[in-house]
């Protein structure tokens, strides 16, 4: 579907980014605990809208997005620290892009790493082989010793701040949208709808779901690097796959498919357990309750499928 | 030499519990075509039920040990068959017309469920598992030991394969359980209760899995509600090692992890034990898809 105005993208892409310039100016009045959650909402959205490239858009169910994220996260710290980050600096900003960058390259080329063997999977074997291949990244961060091994890696300049999550965060929104509309969009879509009758029209049904991880290995590599300079220390428990299941829950409650679904869900499911504090223990089994009460009522997730709201049915297009 | 000959009675124990919790992934796939991701789970929930029946077993049964085993090993087998019928009664089967990805998700739902709504009952602090088989050496020579443990582990499995070998192969249920495996549809105008099936092999493969568990407890005593994670990954390998669905494969292919593991760990590094197991899960599905004993199967439109 086409917008009336093919620019128009663009400029909201345009006007999102100096908002976020502008909002970073004042970042240093917020009360640093709200700051530190709106930071986590945002690299959370990353992570969710990557995965639901994956998981959504192309129809394939990864669960080893976390150990995408700890290659994006590991890499792009590597490279900052050992350029040595002047902080404050004219360099600073194109150093960081370009960490984060080598750190999404490397979290995507490992994407490709998985990608090519999963091709030939489906449903619950590539479930468990993506968990599998997100443990082996773990056990081999942990066994590597210029890592910092189990003791983690510290040390890295806090560079992340408002201005590059939310510029991330708008640029990721442009670019999946952007994408649905193209070739790709329509292609993942194929192959998740049906793939047998995407293959038999042509598709290289192979083909896109590797550009899915790949894609979405990188964006979950971005995030990990965000994240790696926003707290400074990172270690590889950090990446297990409790974490992959959480960015899981936030795609399958948002609704699989569904972009803005999706980026609801990460926003309110990082709230809700700051919000739920005292009943932290009872956190993972809530996500759990949810994950099963929503499959049996509304596979669709919550704000998935059918949005009365016909700009949001605009987007969402991908249903059809 | 030595070494060797120890490491592999060591690998056959621990993967004769593997192949014992694979059977029952194999079998609820062979029925139902999806992976029960709640299986490992199920195990953890046996270890549990042993670790509080067992003093109070002990009281009324007193002094005898064989006894107070087999009790023990009934009683979470029965408890744990009963968690895998309600599990599949509420979270499964209302799903088994939808696509197999909402099964997939539900399944790791019930999954999470029970590891952390086991931490919340049981406490997050590994526990230590009672001693039920005393510790003795049965022979040894040349420095191979070989103990009561292990060789009650590998006896207990061996007789409840046969059992389930018997259930499978010579009764009505195990026919109608093959049936189903093969066609739904045609079984069911057979005149073969699916749900009855299906409601089975839920309860045969959870108490293989609690007896697997009382068995891995008693050789590794430390459980805590996140121990099933691994030991099922694990058994789910083996099963798609051996071929899944096949029965055979399943103990074949249990037995093969044990053993890889044992040498990995007593030869390279413990600490890429895990990483190994989960590459050969990688490589079994690049070069032989199929596992060593399973039937191929063609996608049909």
């Amino acid at each position: 579907m086409m917008s009336p105005n093919p620019h128009r993208p663009k400029l909201y892409l345009l006007a999102a980014l100096t908002l976020c310039g502008g909002i970073s100016y004042f970042q240093s009045y917020l009360n640093p605990y709200y700051y530190q959650i709106i930071i986590y909402i945002g690299i959370n959205i990353i992570l969710a809208s990557s995965l639901n490239i994956i998981n959504g858009l192309a129809g394939q169910f990864s669960l080893g997005h976390a150990g995408f994220m700890a290659i994006g996260a590991y890499a792009s710290s590597v490279i900052s620290t050992s350029l040595n980050l002047p902080p404050g600096s004219l360099w600073e900003p194109f150093l960081f892009l370009g960490a984060l960058i080598f750190g999404g390259i490397m979290a995507s080329l490992c994407g490709l790493l998985v990608g090519v063997p999963c091709l030939r999977l489906r449903g619950d074997y590539l479930a468990i082989t993506t968990l599998g291949f997100g443990e082996i990244i773990r056990v081999i961060i942990q066994n590597l010793d210029f890592l910092g091994a189990a003791r983690g890696f510290s040390g890295i300049t806090k560079v992340s701040n408002f201005f590059w999550v939310y510029g991330l965060v708008s640029i990721l929104i442009f670019l999946i949208y952007g994408l649905l509309n193209s070739t790709y969009g329509k292609g993942f879509l194929a192959v998740r709808d049906d793939e047998v009758a995407a293959e038999a029209i042509g598709i290289n049904t192979t083909y896109y779901k590797v550009v899915a991880f790949v894609t979405g290995a990188f964006f979950a590599g971005i995030a990990g690097g965000l994240y790696a300079h926003f707290v400074t220390y990172i270690n590889p428990s950090q990446f297990g796959f409790i974490k992959s299941f959480e960015i899981v829950v936030m795609v399958v409650v948002g609704g699989m498919g569904s972009i803005v679904g999706v980026i609801i869900s990460a926003v309110l499911l990082t709230i809700l357990p700051e919000a739920l504090r005292a009943m932290a223990q009872y956190r993972m089994v809530i996500y759990s309750l949810l994950l099963i009460v929503i499959m049996l009522s509304r596979p669709q997730g919550l704000f998935g499928g059918h949005i009365n709201w016909r700009r949001f049915r605009r987007n969402t297009g991908s249903r059809v | 030499m030595t070494e060797s000959l120890q490491q592999i009675i060591n690998g056959i124990s621990l993967g004769s519990i593997y192949a014992l919790i694979a059977l029952g992934y194999t079998m609820i796939y062979g029925v139902l075509r999806f992976i029960n991701f709640a299986h490992g789970d199920v195990f953890m929930i046996g270890a549990f039920v042993g670790f509080y029946l067992t003093p109070f077993i002990h009281r009324m049964f007193g002094g005898s040990v064989i006894l107070v085993g087999v009790v023990v090993v009934l009683c979470a087998m029965a408890i744990c068959s009963l968690l895998g019928i309600i599990i599949e009664k509420v979270a499964y089967r209302p799903l088994r017309s939808r696509p197999k990805l909402t099964i997939l998700i539900t399944a790791i739902g019930v999954s999470l469920f029970l590891e952390y709504g086991g931490q919340l009952i049981f406490g997050p602090d590994p526990k230590l598992f009672p001693t039920l088989i005393p510790s003795l050496t049965v022979f040894e020579s040349q420095g191979v030991i070989l103990n009561v443990n292990s060789l009650i582990v590998m006896a207990t499995a061996f007789i409840l394969m046969l059992i389930l070998r018997f259930i499978v192969f010579k009764t009505k249920m195990g026919t109608a359980m093959r049936a189903v495996s093969y066609s739904h549809q045609a079984a069911s105008l057979m005149g073969i209760n699916i749900d009855t099936v299906v409601t089975t092999v839920f309860a045969i493969g959870s108490s293989l899995a609690a007896a697997a568990a009382i068995l891995y407890a008693s050789v590794y005593p430390s459980i805590n509600p996140l121990m099933g994670i691994f030991p099922g990954l694990k058994a789910f390998i083996a099963a798609v090692l051996g071929g899944i669905g096949n029965l055979y494969g399943a103990a074949l292919g249990g037995l093969i992890i044990g053993l890889i593991e044992t040498f990995v760990t007593g030869y390279i590094s413990s600490t890429y034990r895990d990483a190994i197991v989960f590459s050969i899960l990688i490589f079994i599905l690049l070069l032989k898809p199929s596992g060593i004993m399973g039937r191929f199967e063609a996608e049909k439109v």
